[in-house]
């Protein structure tokens, strides 16, 4: 036993030695000595976590790891329990984060002395999209339409999504805005529920993810008015976008990675090395498709660039919110 | 009147009115009221079912007062002679928690068990020493290596890192 | 008969000898994850999802169905064993189980919770193969306002069940739901109820952590505070003898056996309700159905049937609105949904006509899990009973480890292990006074769903509070509740009456 780890750390200071020498900082530097913490930022079963779960088999699949990648969600108060956990684990290198757009959110809405600008960003894996749905019942097809219903319900128009100050609520806002219309915001749990209840008629429209309603259009319950996006998505080809009808709307769904505060370069190279090699795999590729995400990654200084700008935007949604005009 | 008011039940009672003021006061935070379109606020929920947990632990405490003592009351509340050892296992089982995070698990538990068994229990040494050993191992197996769930290591850390190394 | 056959193939595939041997590593697997206190199915998926991307997807199916009914039965385990019921499922299991336990009937309790779930699982995989296309859409007509209802018909169900004192009944089914609103509020997004600003609250508190502190802590003191009045626990043993006439007496609560499968079975179905509402529903109502509904509470072997049949029953329900409509009903629904995402197949209305086999195949891949898991079940009931003969102070300290360790597990935070102790003291003080603690337990289990459910029904119907009785649905659910809520209190005014008149 003893032999064989005296055996073990003489061989890996020289491969080190080795390694160092040879090039000037890779991932190679650093590598994990225990299995690492994957926070997820939501409850279990949500579409973040199912993206970490496929990321974690995924890197045990190909090998890409030599500790396990272990998810631990930390869903509370949208996330504010997840960051308050990196937050306090400074400079610990065990430890990651999978964010969706409650990171910046949360600590916009909720005092959690959280500054996402400390964390290290590691890269940006996906973005996600967003359509505005209704149910077929309701006879619209267009956006002329939708906009003529919503306005003769007279702000009875049920729009349902996820809670309150979450993205689906800020997509509403950015539509009211936009349209000058008014909707009943009724704040439900995940996108599925959401999904669901607008399938059977409990609410008139929704503002959800492609993946959440697809089946459901499939199954010809409900139908997807207009996208969110720059281009059309190659999963619903004959899906229009706003932007397309002449109003510039668009709003992603960010699926990043972050660190937290103080970690070495070499440790973070490692990550976004890990990441970069995963995001090449075929199975993330496929399923990316599958469920019309957009794959463009993004690392480092650039992500916090990224980060930033989202926050702002972020703020200024809030802020028309909470100040109806 | 004071052996009314000093009985378990009416303290306990009394206890419970002011927990459900405080929760009351706190839920206040957020609207209680009705907002007509939208229904009940976000604290609505909370302040009136802390208002009807305080009607009811006051009318338990009106109702223990108005009994006054009656027999079964001068019952001790605790088991005579049995207050020590139930505090002593609670006391303990704090210790225990508040050393996980500091000397790991696999420290403060078998430490925990070893006062049970050992000097609590009054097991002989073979039980008390084979049980001690054996829970952190099996707990090591069940969580860690069966379920990828890792337990508080505090400084005891770098000890499981050629495990680390070995199972994963 | 199209379905038969593919369920035909379905068998086949299940019955390979590498497949049974994944059932019986899943099934065993699964009850100890089970039986432990603090984890449960949705420990186990959560754990073997990954690895199921690695082995073909029939035989990852089979597992993950093994390692549910494994879990689902070894739920009861430690309700019946040591009083701690290991998931919200499993609450009313311990109403009468622990008291079976503690009268030395540990063995025939265990029995017949294996021999209910299995009648259970057997009759809702039936209804699943008959009705499974037809009632997909019936899930769909449950919005807010139904929710709500149907979440208060569950409440008044077990109105009945807090013992004899109202007040302290009712100060409990407060404290509970004033509890499960601490975290933040969905509906505003605001943060409720986190005492001295702990970020641990924000997560809420879990059923779990509430769970584990009353009824494990909290009856470790107790009996720690009894052991001088009795200083053992009531030792059992199993012999052959007793397993036949322990089949025997569960035989002869059909009538229980079959009404709680049925009942659980539609109640899963609903995504916000599930196996927890299940099975507290079948207990008030086999309890309101006995002859004598006193013994109830007080270790009747029907108090343990009907919430077993009822819980596993919903268990395979709640499978059918997450294969059907892609709703998850619980969190294991959610992983296994995820998990079918991650294999290519879209949950949904498509999915039965577009990939039968991989339907039918998931239902005889349960139908096969629950036949190992019965026997399985039988035969480690030795093992688990023998662990109630080790002497008091070693399975005291053996519990309240699990107790640490299992409070931890599930979120991995200290804050819960805390909570658990704090609970544990006061939930000890409270039954010392008389406090029922099943009331309160049970409105932090059915809390969030009732309390978001009727906000989003107001806030749908612009703030108009009719649209509880006017939805025919809810109006019934309604209906059925108030009825529940009155029986009791008509049969204490006929008995006062009698006695009055008699007197």
């Amino acid at each position: 036993m003893t032999i064989t780890l005296a055996r073990r750390t003489v061989f890996g200071l020289a491969a080190a030695a080795a390694l160092t020498t040879a090039m000037p900082a890779s991932a190679a530097d650093w590598q994990p000595n225990r299995p690492v913490e994957m926070v997820i930022m939501a409850g279990q079963g949500g579409g973040a976590d199912r993206l970490a779960r496929l990321f974690q088999s995924i890197i045990q699949q190909e090998g890409l790891a030599r500790m396990p990648f272990m998810p631990v969600n930390k869903g509370g108060g949208s996330g504010a329990e997840a960051l308050r956990y990196v937050k306090d684990n400074a400079a610990n290198p065990h430890i990651i984060m999978a964010t969706l757009n409650s990171y910046f959110t949360t600590p916009l809405q909720t005092d959690i002395g959280v500054d996402i600008e400390e964390f290290t960003p590691i890269a940006r894996m996906a973005v996600d999209t967003f359509a505005l749905w209704v149910n077929v019942d309701s006879g619209i097809e267009t956006l002329d339409q939708y906009i003529e219903a919503v306005k003769a319900a007279d702000g009875a128009w049920r729009m349902g999504g996820t809670g309150s100050g979450q993205e689906d609520s800020l997509v509403t806002a950015l539509l009211e805005r936009e349209f000058g219309i008014r909707h009943t915001y009724v704040p439900m749990g995940g996108g599925g529920e959401v999904a669901t209840q607008l399938a059977g008629g409990h609410i008139d429209a929704t503002v959800n993810n492609p993946s959440e309603a697809m089946s459901f259009w499939q199954a010809g319950r409900v139908r997807p008015i207009a996208l969110l996006t720059g281009e059309r998505l190659e999963s619903m080809p004959d899906v229009q976008t706003f932007a397309e009808l002449g109003y510039p709307l668009e709003y992603y769904m960010q699926r990043s990675f972050v660190a937290p505060a103080g970690i070495t370069e070499a440790q973070q190279a490692y990550y976004i090395d890990l990441l970069e090699a995963l995001s090449q795999t075929e199975a993330w590729q496929s399923y990316a498709t599958e469920q019309a995400l957009l794959t463009d990654f993004l690392s480092g200084d650039a992500l916090q660039a990224y980060f930033l700008q989202e926050r702002d935007l972020h703020r200024d949604l809030l802020a028309s919110i909470e100040q109806p005009s | 009147m004071l052996k009314t008011l000093t009985k378990p039940d009416t303290l306990i009672a009394a206890a419970l009115m002011a927990f459900a003021a405080y929760l009351m006061w706190h839920a206040t935070a957020l609207p209680i009221g009705w907002d007509g379109a939208r229904g009940p606020g976000g604290g609505a929920f909370p302040f009136w079912l802390s208002a009807i947990m305080f009607l009811a632990a006051a009318g338990i405490f009106m109702r223990s007062l108005l009994a006054g003592v009656r027999p079964e009351d001068l019952k001790p509340f605790f088991e005579p002679g049995m207050l020590g050892p139930v505090l002593a296992v609670t006391l303990a089982l704090g210790l225990t928690i508040f050393l996980m995070p500091i000397i790991g698990a696999y420290l403060a538990i078998p430490l925990f068990m070893f006062w049970y068994l050992r000097f609590y229990g009054r097991n002989g040494w073979p039980v008390t020493l084979s049980l001690t050993l054996i829970t952190p191992v099996a707990l090591f197996f069940f969580f860690e290596v069966a379920l990828l769930i890792l337990l508080p290591k505090g400084i005891t850390e770098p000890l499981f890192f050629p495990l680390y190394a070995m199972f994963f | 008969m199209e379905i038969l056959s593919l369920l035909g193939q379905g068998f086949a595939t299940s019955l390979m000898p590498l497949n049974i041997g994944i059932v019986i590593v899943g099934v065993t697997l699964g009850l100890f994850i089970g039986a432990m206190p603090g984890l449960g199915s949705v420990n186990g998926v959560a754990i073997v999802l990954p690895l199921t991307f690695i082995v073909p997807p029939a035989s990852a199916i089979i597992f993950l169905a093994a390692l549910y009914y494994g879990a689902m039965y070894g739920g009861a385990i430690s309700s019946i064993l040591l009083g701690i019921p290991g998931s919200s499922t499993a609450v009313a299991t311990t109403f009468d189980g622990r008291p079976m336990a503690q009268q030395g009937k540990a063995g025939l309790a265990l029995i017949a919770a294996a021999g209910a779930s299995f009648v259970g699982g057997t009759i809702s995989v039936i209804l699943f193969t008959i009705f499974a296309a037809p009632l997909a859409d019936f899930a769909l007509k449950f919005g807010p306002a139904e929710n709500f209802a149907l979440v208060l018909l569950a409440f008044t169900t077990f109105v009945g069940l807090g013992g004899d004192d109202a007040l302290k009944t009712i100060a409990m089914i407060c404290l509970g739901l004033v509890l499960s609103t601490v975290g933040l509020d969905l509906i505003t997004g605001q943060p409720r109820l986190v005492f001295f600003d702990m970020p641990g609250f924000y997560a809420g508190i879990s059923f779990l952590v509430l769970a584990i502190g009353v009824y494990g802590i909290g009856e470790v003191l107790w009996t720690l505070e009894r052991s001088r009045i009795a200083p053992t626990v009531t030792a059992a043993k199993v012999t052959y003898a007793e397993l036949r006439s322990a089949i025997v007496t569960l035989a002869r609560t059909w009538k229980t056996m079959t009404f709680g499968s049925v009942m659980g079975f539609f109640v899963g179905m609903l995504p916000a309700a599930g196996a927890t509402p299940a099975s507290l529903m079948a207990y008030g109502i086999a309890k309101s159905t006995s002859k004598n509904p006193e013994t109830f509470g007080k270790g009747n072997i029907e108090g343990v049937v009907a919430p077993e049949t009822a819980n596993n029953a919903a268990s395979t329900g709640s499978l059918l609105p997450m294969l059907s409509l892609g709703i998850p009903g619980s969190p294991t629904t959610a992983l296994l949904l995820g998990g079918m995402v991650m294999w290519g197949l879209m949950p949904g209305p498509m999915l039965f006509s577009e990939q039968p086999d991989f339907v039918w195949g998931l239902i005889s891949s349960l139908y096969t899990a629950n036949l190992a898991a019965v026997l399985i079940n039988l035969a480690l009931i030795p093992l688990f009973v023998w662990a109630l003969r080790m002497p008091f102070s070693v399975l005291c300290t053996m519990v309240l480890v699990l107790c640490i360790v299992g409070g931890f597990a599930p979120d991995q935070r200290m804050h819960d292990v805390w909570l658990i102790l704090i609970f544990g003291i006061a939930g000890y003080l409270l039954r010392k006074a008389d406090y029922p603690m099943a009331p309160l337990v049970l409105a932090l289990v059915l809390g969030p769903v009732m309390e978001q459910s009727f906000r989003q029904a107001l806030i749908a119907a612009q703030g108009d509070v009719t649209t509880f009785v006017t939805r025919p649905l809810s109006g019934m659910f309604i209906a059925l509740a108030c009825v529940f809520f009155l029986l009791p209190l008509a049969a204490k005014l006929r008995k006062h009456r009698h006695a009055v008149q008699s007197g």
